[in-house]
């Protein structure tokens, strides 16, 4: 089986998620990418120095610099007259993008795969995770997501792949880039991290969120996210959600401080390897998945901890 | 300008999903059934544009059971919808086949915006407005935060990995919901009383002459690995030794 990896990325540099996407693929059959964007030789390179993999077809073109998926679906539909799978990332660009690919093709997509059983079959996740469900597919051409945390990382180097140029329709006129907020930060991302620091609800405020919990993060040099309601409540951006509808995350720790543990927060960080809580309440729900907890006022605990450490 | 949204019942929010024992899929009977979450927040963004003055009429869309027409229906014209429409089925339905429904569902009534919830609570799929979009030909605005519509397009933010993103569509185009995009508000007994002389019109499957025999066949279903409760430190000092042991701490 042929098939093609979304590669992820900025213009500028490969995302990870790429790497979890590519070893997915691995599992099926030959492995070409595709790096659609703007000036991005330096990611066509890195792209082709992944291990493992053959051609990478690099459409360079200012319709596909911010991913448009208008843009970008129908030049993806164009390389499947020769690839018999396509596989994303399950980022936000991913889950954008893939669906409409799918349905152009005439494919019933399969989202978010856990693991590889065979060339038609895969487990995904379904009610935030509460049941793993084992699907066979029937279509001829196969388009998933994968899920980062489910599949190891493809090695970075060592790799020899050729590249190759394509060229799709550009812009189609449906659709603009008007901007974007893109947090900048100097800790490591989210879904990479080995290290996590999360924030709840309990934290109170945004001031408090940012006193409490950055200054731990810095010194076991941890990304820091939120529960949903952290972020509901306005004490933490967007992107630091962690959960169901979030980003799913499976770093070596993650420190859950003030989160209680809804279902949907344990839907995105219950894979991770090892799961620290601090909580006032005992019988918190996380405190059920925790292999370590705290019981106790965050505020107090936080900063002896983060002055201890 | 009319707003189509259609909408999905689902396993209520507060439902611990259970798995059946025989393996073949999550136990629905007996239990709670309510509008998808995402989809409450695409009606609410729906009639916030009415009461705004930018949508005209807002249509509601669900395929389904029977008792789609109480469960969810009924509340989103409580909620401030004018009508709706019941594609009665027993079978599961696909998004892809949903996607193709709703296709000819939008030719009929001509929207000038569909607004969907990004993904149902319970296959978690995140495809059904995508698929819409591809198939209708029209832009899409996935996971917004915001949503403001102009003379000729739509201005939407989108919740994205790295931020918020912001992207000028042209009209007609597709919205999916994100968290944040506002709060919706509840279908109050007395609304909920009114809706029911609001309008429904009940089709079937058959009426739209779409294939909608399911792609994927699922083999099995079962709970996810448990882990289990560890221990507790009585002290923010034996923290300390076990991050240490983790190797995280020095």
């Amino acid at each position: 089986m042929k098939t093609l990896v979304w590669v992820e990325h900025d213009n500028q540099s490969l995302k990870d998620a790429t790497l979890s996407a590519v070893t997915a693929a691995a599992k099926l059959g030959e492995v070409h990418l595709l790096v659609a964007g703007k000036g991005v030789d330096g990611v066509a390179q890195a792209a082709a120095a992944i291990e493992g993999v053959g051609k990478v077809h690099v459409a360079d073109d200012a319709a596909y610099e911010h991913f448009l998926a208008e843009n970008v679906a129908p030049l993806i539909v164009s390389l499947m007259g020769t690839h018999d799978a396509v596989l994303f990332p399950a980022t936000t660009t991913g889950k954008n993008i893939a669906p409409r690919v799918a349905a152009a093709l005439d494919v019933m997509q399969i989202s978010d795969i856990l693991s590889v059983e065979g060339a038609d079959t895969f487990t995904r996740p379904i009610y935030a995770g509460n049941a793993i469900a084992t699907v066979q597919t029937s279509d001829k051409k196969l388009v998933i997501t994968v899920r980062g945390t489910a599949f190891p990382k493809a090695a970075a180097t060592g790799g020899s792949g050729t590249i190759e140029a394509v060229s799709g329709e550009g812009d189609k006129g449906l659709s603009t880039f008007a901007g974007a907020e893109i947090a900048k930060s100097e800790r490591p991302e989210l879904t990479s991290a080995k290290v996590i620091v999360s924030g709840g609800r309990a934290l109170g405020s945004s001031e408090q969120f940012h006193a409490q919990i950055d200054p731990l993060a810095d010194k076991l040099g941890a990304a820091v996210g939120a529960s949903r309601a952290a972020v509901d409540a306005g004490y933490a951006p967007n992107d630091y959600q962690v959960g169901q509808t979030g980003k799913i995350v499976a770093p070596e720790v993650y420190v859950a401080i003030g989160i209680s543990g809804a279902i949907q927060h344990l839907a995105g960080m219950k894979d991770s390897k090892t799961i620290i809580a601090i909580n006032k309440d005992e019988d918190a729900p996380i405190f059920q998945v925790a292999d370590i907890g705290l019981v106790g006022d965050l505020f107090k605990i936080v900063p002896e901890l983060t002055e201890k450490l | 300008m009319k707003v189509l949204v259609p909408v999905k019942r689902v396993l209520d929010y507060n439902v611990k999903p259970r798995v059946k024992a025989d393996g073949t899929g999550v136990d629905l009977a007996n239990v709670k059934m309510s509008m998808n979450p995402f989809d409450e927040i695409a009606i609410e963004e729906a009639v916030r544009l009415k009461e705004k003055g930018a949508a005209t009429e807002v249509v509601v869309v669900t395929i389904g059971v029977a008792k789609a027409e109480t469960d969810v229906l009924l509340t989103a014209r409580a909620m401030g919808a004018d009508r709706g429409i019941l594609i009665q089925t027993d079978d599961e339905i696909e998004p892809l086949a949903v996607a193709k429904l709703l296709a000819k569902v939008a030719e009929e009534e001509q929207p000038g915006l569909i607004i969907l919830g990004k993904q149902a609570i319970d296959d978690d799929s995140n495809q059904t407005g995508q698929m819409l979009a591809a198939l209708l030909g029209w832009p899409q605005g996935t996971f917004a935060s915001k949503v403001e519509l102009g003379g000729q397009g739509v201005q939407v933010t989108r919740e994205v990995d790295g931020g918020l993103e912001t992207v000028d569509l042209k009209l007609p185009a597709i919205v999916t919901t994100d968290l944040r995009l506002n709060e919706p508000r509840y279908a109050t007994l007395p609304n909920i009383m009114k809706a029911k002389s609001k309008p429904v019109a009940k089709k079937t499957v058959a009426d739209y002459g779409v294939d909608v025999k399911p792609r994927l066949t699922t083999l099995k279903v079962v709970e996810p690995a448990k882990r289990s409760a560890g221990i507790k430190v009585g002290s923010v000092d034996e923290l300390v030794e076990k991050l240490k042991g983790l190797g995280v701490a020095k």
